[in-house]
């Protein structure tokens, strides 16, 4: 059974003058221990998508419809106690930025400590034993000292290992986390990345990695969701998605891929932009965008159809490999 | 931590010297002092001569130096009107005024903090409604028309509370008289007290409302909640702490500020106290008396200041007092 299992989960702002839809009926699973990635542009839904399976949202979002199974529990029917148990707990996130997320006027053993007395039964000199060893488990120097420290004391490479320790100080099964290299320094993200990837496998936690970097989900992920406008267009194995992207939306984020251009070129990006939750397109969302679009595209949305060893949504993809494959027959 | 400490007495120094020499301007200019210290029938010649002597003739520095000389010394002129020294008729009268600010201070920090939060946790609620909007009421009426009014209500109206006085007083110490070691004591001084709480708490309510209105939509809160955190541990540990580091700071300028509020809650009270004592001073040309309260109120808000960072740096981590320098 899987550990996570979202249907249809549809969420709503409701602005001043009207309700925009940020999630559309998404659907998807994890099995535990797996790890998936969800990537997209900015404004895709990746971060909704992250805050929604704790059922955090903050106003004026909420959940509209759809189940968020976690454990054979729905999430969206849960009461407070049981989402408090949940969060933190159970499941664990891992914010974007890690210079905003820590309390400023606590200290680091504080912000620790308190989590784990929150779950579980403990003394305070119990929990300060078990936060000590996840700060080794991360590779944190001396860290009885860093215990008594102030977050501003600590650089953000430093920090973003605290929390990646605050995640796992409760050994949840799933850890979501919001691009949590985003703000880090180039070099420092490797190694993020890497003691996620490490800790992750070591103690069989579910990973849900938001980013839009495509480099880091084919490194981290065994899945992969490609989001646009509030929806799933792709999803499939990563190795799959990197390699053979079938939707003209995927294959343009990885053409963007620096690697993908020869130095002096220009980078080959999607021409357009994401477009603004007030203002989706009708029929397929990316269409303005698509060199393949039809009449048909601009009136319907596509269904997610199995397409070899992916499920993709757009209605061209057939005639698109087709086409493809008679050029290189023609070739 | 010395060199800060040192950094803010030398602040503190300065701004005490800009105060001396204003008030010592004012001196010069609140009418002739001979007037009030001589009779009509003393002629010209003399007037001089005792103008010579008490060195009213002298340059604008060389009497602004030996002022200051003799206000180093504790010496702040002699009250024409008391025919004591300045000071100490201040001092007689400042237990008064304290009580007043610490009872007011009292009302403020008590309500202010669960006003706030509470106005800022549930800001649709209709009790926060009602908060807000007496809180507007409360900031726009003068404080003066407050006390009357509260006068009227509850010393004329319904007869519960004394109008005016400090009532039964204990001595404590010197020449400090308590209001808080009897029920009488306490009776005099609850409606001057909110009186001059009147137009500090709404504000305080307002300022901690907006505070952590701002603090509750942070990513740090966002990231408690994450943890699972309890919501009133969120409220009062997580967000409250952030929301009170800019309280202070406001609130200790706020506190000075009431000293001067003080004037018209002690007159309107009869409260004899040295907001109360100025404005007679004032009436009488007093000038050395005035020039002393400007003095003493200007030192009042300077130490206040002076605490009040002291106070930030303790409760702020990213402000290290100890390792702070120049």
């Amino acid at each position: 059974m899987s550990l996570l299992s979202v249907r249809d989960l549809t969420v709503k702002f409701a602005m001043r003058d009207q309700t925009v839809t940020a999630l559309n009926g998404i659907s998807f699973d994890l099995a535990k221990g797996e790890r998936l990635g969800i990537v997209g542009e900015s404004g895709a839904g990746k971060s909704i998508t992250g805050f929604s399976l704790m059922n955090l949202l903050s106003r004026p979002g909420y959940i509209d419809s759809g189940k968020i199974l976690f454990d054979g529990e729905d999430v969206v029917q849960m009461n407070n106690k049981k989402l408090r148990n949940l969060r933190g707990n159970r499941m664990a996130m891992i914010f974007q930025d890690p210079m905003v997320t820590l309390n400023p006027v606590l200290t680091i053993g504080q912000q620790m400590i308190e989590t784990l007395m929150a779950h579980r039964k403990l003394s305070r000199e119990e929990a300060r034993q078990i936060a000590i060893v996840k700060l080794r488990e991360v590779y944190i120097p001396s860290p009885e000292e860093r215990l008594e420290q102030y977050p501003h004391e600590l650089s953000g490479g430093m920090r973003q290992r605290i929390i990646i320790a605050i995640a796992l100080l409760l050994d949840p099964q799933l850890i979501i986390a919001d691009e949590p290299t985003t703000a880090l320094d180039v070099t420092i993200q490797a190694d993020i990345m890497e003691l996620m990837l490490e800790l992750c496998q070591s103690n069989q936690v579910g990973l849900i990695l938001i980013t839009h970097d495509l480099g880091v989900v084919s490194q981290m992920t065994e899945r992969t969701l490609v989001m646009y406008a509030g929806r799933i267009i792709e999803s499939g194995r990563t190795r799959e998605i990197i390699n053979d992207p079938q939707h003209p939306y995927t294959q343009g984020l990885i053409n963007a891929l620096p690697q993908q251009t020869l130095p002096g070129q220009r980078l080959k990006q999607i021409p357009g932009n994401m477009p603004g939750l007030v203002s989706i397109p009708a029929g397929c969302a990316f269409n303005p965008r698509c060199k393949y679009a039809t009449d048909f595209c601009r009136s319907r949305v596509p269904e997610t159809e199995h397409y070899g060893k992916v499920e993709v949504a757009c209605h061209e993809v057939q005639r698109l490999n087709s086409d493809e494959d008679r050029q290189e027959a023609q070739a | 931590m010395f060199a800060y400490l040192a950094k803010r007495v030398i602040q503190a120094v300065a701004v005490m010297f800009v105060i001396s020499l204003i008030a010592f301007a004012i001196q010069g200019n609140l009418g002739d002092p001979l007037r009030e210290l001589v009779g009509q029938s003393v002629s010209e010649e003399v007037r001089q001569q005792l103008r010579d002597e008490m060195g009213l003739n002298d340059s604008f520095v060389t009497q602004y130096l030996r002022f200051a000389g003799n206000a180093l010394q504790g010496d702040l002129g002699t009250s024409y009107f008391f025919k004591e020294p300045a000071l100490d008729v201040i001092l007689k009268k400042l237990p008064a005024t304290l009580e007043l600010v610490f009872g007011a201070t009292l009302i403020i920090v008590g309500l202010s903090v669960p006003l706030g939060v509470y106005t800022a946790i549930k800001p649709d609620s209709i009790l926060s409604r009602i908060i807000m909007g007496l809180s507007i009421v409360g900031i726009s009426i003068p404080v003066f028309l407050t006390a009357i009014l509260m006068i009227f209500v509850f010393s004329v109206e319904y007869g519960w509370l004394p109008s005016y006085g400090r009532g039964e007083t204990v001595q404590v110490w010197g020449y400090w008289q308590t209001n808080f070691a009897t029920a009488d004591g306490w009776l005099h001084i609850i409606l001057p007290s909110i009186a001059l709480a009147s137009i500090m708490l709404p504000l305080f309510v307002r300022l901690i409302r907006a505070e952590m209105m701002e603090v509750l939509q942070s990513e740090y809160v966002k990231y408690a909640k994450a943890k699972g955190i309890n919501p009133w541990r969120i409220y009062f540990v997580h967000a409250l702490k952030n929301t009170l580091l800019p309280v202070i700071t406001v609130g200790g300028v706020q506190i000075g500020t009431m000293v001067a509020y003080t004037i018209l809650t002690e007159t309107v009270f009869q409260w004899p106290g040295m907001g109360f004592m100025f404005l007679e001073a004032v009436n009488r040309v007093d000038t050395p008396l005035i020039v002393a309260y400007l003095i003493v109120v200007g030192f009042i808000f300077v130490v206040t200041n002076t605490i009040v960072d002291l106070i930030y740096g303790l409760v702020n981590p990213t402000v290290n007092i100890a390792r702070m320098g120049a």
